[in-house]
């Protein structure tokens, strides 16, 4: 396994959280969405021209753009 | 009298869960220590009325949405007697830690899970007991939208509410620290109560997305789903609209007209070709002004919403915005107000400030009625439609332009994170109930304005006594006379100028403004419609009122939201500025075209 950005994964491809270095107000936002260490998430897709990713975690799907997913760092399975 | 505030995130039903609970009687009202509007309704539990008031969505109660500040500040400031969180069962694991947070507000509560049939065919199964016992608290299986579990969701409020003694305004500390153990609490607990299946997978909702989402074919289907709801509303509405038109003129002839003929004869005109007719013209609209509410809640509460703004965020983030400012662009083609309201998700200021100033550009539902009435009565039927389409072309064109050039003024660092809710067949009691909400305030804003309007249009056009009414003589010649050297070089007469006037006012006063000031209605006034202004008049009026200031409730709502004058005034003198700058190009370029 490996260590990259959130943003970095692959479509399809499944990360377990490692570290949320998001400013304070938006790392809350992502906890309250389950965003916590040691869970799983998934890139389902990313929308045209650079657009915003679309990520499952647990049973929530969620949207946040690149730059913000790039603050979250994942363990890649694969 | 005892209170219950009902708490829990967005996307939990809470708004159904509260219409169902109080039979959508259900009243705007305001609170100590909040200046936002909130629902509450009184019901009637066992013996005793109980005030039920329905909180905003909050996903942590220590957050710095706004929103949740709302929240806060009420219960900072209000008794409350009972807490009743609802929680999203097919999220629950999410969710826990929310209701586990409140708990700690050391209120009674009962914590009702709603959306259980849905977690069941996701095959999610719940351990009431255990659950409640984790809680402390009653537990309610509930589906808000079918209505199931309502009983011993009252019975339990009831008993709990009679197990209370008065309580005071709870005091809230952060404390942060303490938020991590809630969650592991929270997960302890889940693994108790809670079967949740290996893959938890929405096969509807995944299948749809595909679609739906898809990276090439997922803006066009968007605009082609627009396109054919719009198609639906006038297919539909159309013939409606005849039918109540030639019902009301019937009417005014048949037993107005002989009834009220003894009356002196500007009494008779100021009632009936005042009041009635101006009325009427506007009541007119109201088959297709209810279709299209119905088209908009139904697209509201599917879930479809959040999956534009996962499509538009790509564009929208050029022009300084987010994918949410699309949705309420959208949002404001019903009304302007709420859409406003609604930017209040947004934290950035930068960012809320650019959201609230291009939604006066988004054709909302009054200005629809203006200019259906307009295409229908100056352009051929093939015509008319196109004629629509360049209007709402021309509403996202000056919303975009305003944004670039307002978003180095108004700049936003806030991150998009938005859930994309399952896709939801929406009960047709469910949008009845949305889209007779929407016409109520619509019914609300037609008496409260259009009356008023009318009879000082009526009053405008008819004073001072002795001259001819609508001529250059009375009161409203006259105020066209000031305008008109700003107004002639766009194509706008005189009597139009007055219609404007008013239309400041509210669009809706516009139609029957025109009926006042021409003295006809309906398909009368539809042909002399056609005799006073050609195309290129028509569109340019059409143009000015689209653009320039939506109405007063739209300024009022843009005041207290911003909670400031100066943004406000910008927002006015900027939309009447590019109004007149729009109007003046297209009028005088499609006259020197030789049009």
């Amino acid at each position: 396994m490996t260590m990259v950005r959130l943003s970095e994964l692959t479509i399809g491809q499944m990360g377990i959280i490692e570290d949320v270095e998001a400013e304070e107000h938006f790392r809350q936002r992502l906890q309250s969405l389950g965003f916590r260490i040691g869970k799983e998430v998934r890139l389902i897709r990313q929308a045209l021209f650079g657009g915003p990713l679309h990520v499952r975690i647990g049973s929530v799907n969620v949207v946040l753009r690149r730059n913000d997913a790039a603050t979250i760092h994942v363990w890649a399975e694969g | 009298m005892k209170r219950i505030a009902l708490l829990g995130m967005p996307n939990t039903g809470k708004s159904t869960f509260f219409n169902r609970l109080t039979g959508a009687s259900a009243r705007i009202g305001n609170w100590p220590g909040i200046t936002v509007d909130l629902l509450s309704a009184k019901i009637l539990l066992g013996a005793d009325m109980v005030e039920t008031v329905d909180l905003p969505g909050i996903y942590d109660l220590h957050g710095f949405a706004e929103d949740e500040q709302v929240v806060r500040r009420f219960l900072q400031n209000n008794p409350v007697d009972l807490l009743c969180v609802i929680l999203n069962a097919t999220q629950i694991d999410q969710q826990l830690p929310l209701a586990l947070q409140l708990r700690r507000l050391g209120l009674k509560a009962v914590v009702v899970l709603n959306m259980v049939d849905e977690a069941e065919r996701l095959g999610i199964r719940f351990d009431a007991l255990v659950l409640a016992q984790g809680l402390d608290c009653p537990v309610c299986l509930v589906s808000a939208k079918y209505g199931k579990g309502f009983l011993e969701t009252r019975e339990a409020l009831r008993q709990s509410l009679a197990e209370t003694s008065s309580v005071n305004t709870v005091a809230l500390q952060a404390d942060f620290a303490d938020d991590e153990a809630l969650v592991a609490e929270a997960e302890r607990l889940v693994a108790r109560a809670v079967a949740l299946p290996r893959l938890l997978e929405h096969d509807l909702t995944e299948r749809v997305d595909r679609i739906a989402l898809h990276s090439l074919f997922g803006i066009p289907l968007f605009f082609l789903a627009l396109y054919l709801l719009f198609q639906a509303v006038y297919t539909l509405g159309g013939p409606l609209q005849d039918g109540v038109t030639w019902l009301l003129e019937h009417f005014r002839n048949a037993v107005l007209a002989p009834l009220l003929a003894f009356l002196p004869s500007w009494l008779y005109g100021l009632l009936v070709e005042g009041v009635y007719d101006g009325l009427g013209t506007v009541a007119s609209f109201v088959p297709v002004i209810v279709l299209f509410f119905l088209g908009m809640a139904l697209v509201e509460d599917s879930g479809y919403l959040s999956r534009i703004a996962f499509l538009m965020d790509a564009l929208m983030a050029r022009l300084g915005l987010d994918g949410r400012g699309f949705v309420m662009l959208l949002m404001g083609f019903g009304c302007n107000v709420p859409a406003l309201m609604g930017t209040r998700v947004m934290r950035s200021r930068g960012l809320r400030l650019l959201t609230m100033l291009i939604i006066p550009f988004s054709l909302c539902s009054a200005r629809l009625q203006v200019f259906v009435f307009l295409t229908t009565a100056l352009f051929t039927p093939a015509k008319a439609p196109l004629v629509l389409l360049v209007l709402y072309a021309t509403s996202f064109l000056t919303a975009f332009t305003t944004a670039l050039l307002f978003k180095n003024r108004l700049r936003s660092g806030e991150p998009l994170l938005i859930e994309l809710p399952p896709y939801r067949l929406p009960t047709l009691n469910q949008v009845a109930l949305r889209a007779w909400h929407e016409v109520r305030h619509f019914l609300d804003r037609a008496t409260r304005f259009i009356v008023i309007g009318v009879i000082a249009i009526w009053l405008l056009t008819h004073l001072p006594t002795g001259v001819p009414p609508g001529s250059p003589q009375t009161l409203a010649g006259i105020f066209g006379g000031w305008l008109e050297p700003l107004l002639r070089p766009i194509g706008i007469d005189q009597q139009m100028a007055v219609v404007l006037l008013f239309g400041f006012v509210a669009k809706e006063i516009v139609l029957g403004a025109m009926a006042v000031v021409y003295g006809l209605e309906g398909d009368a006034l539809s042909q002399l419609m056609a005799h006073q202004m050609d195309g290129i008049q028509a569109f340019s009026f059409m143009l000015f009122t689209l653009i320039y200031t939506p109405c007063l409730s739209t300024v009022a709502t843009m005041r207290s939201e911003s909670k400031s004058i100066t943004f406000t005034g910008v927002s006015i003198v900027w939309s009447l500025a590019l109004a007149w700058l729009f109007c003046l190009i297209f009028y005088q370029g499609a006259r020197l075209l030789g049009f």
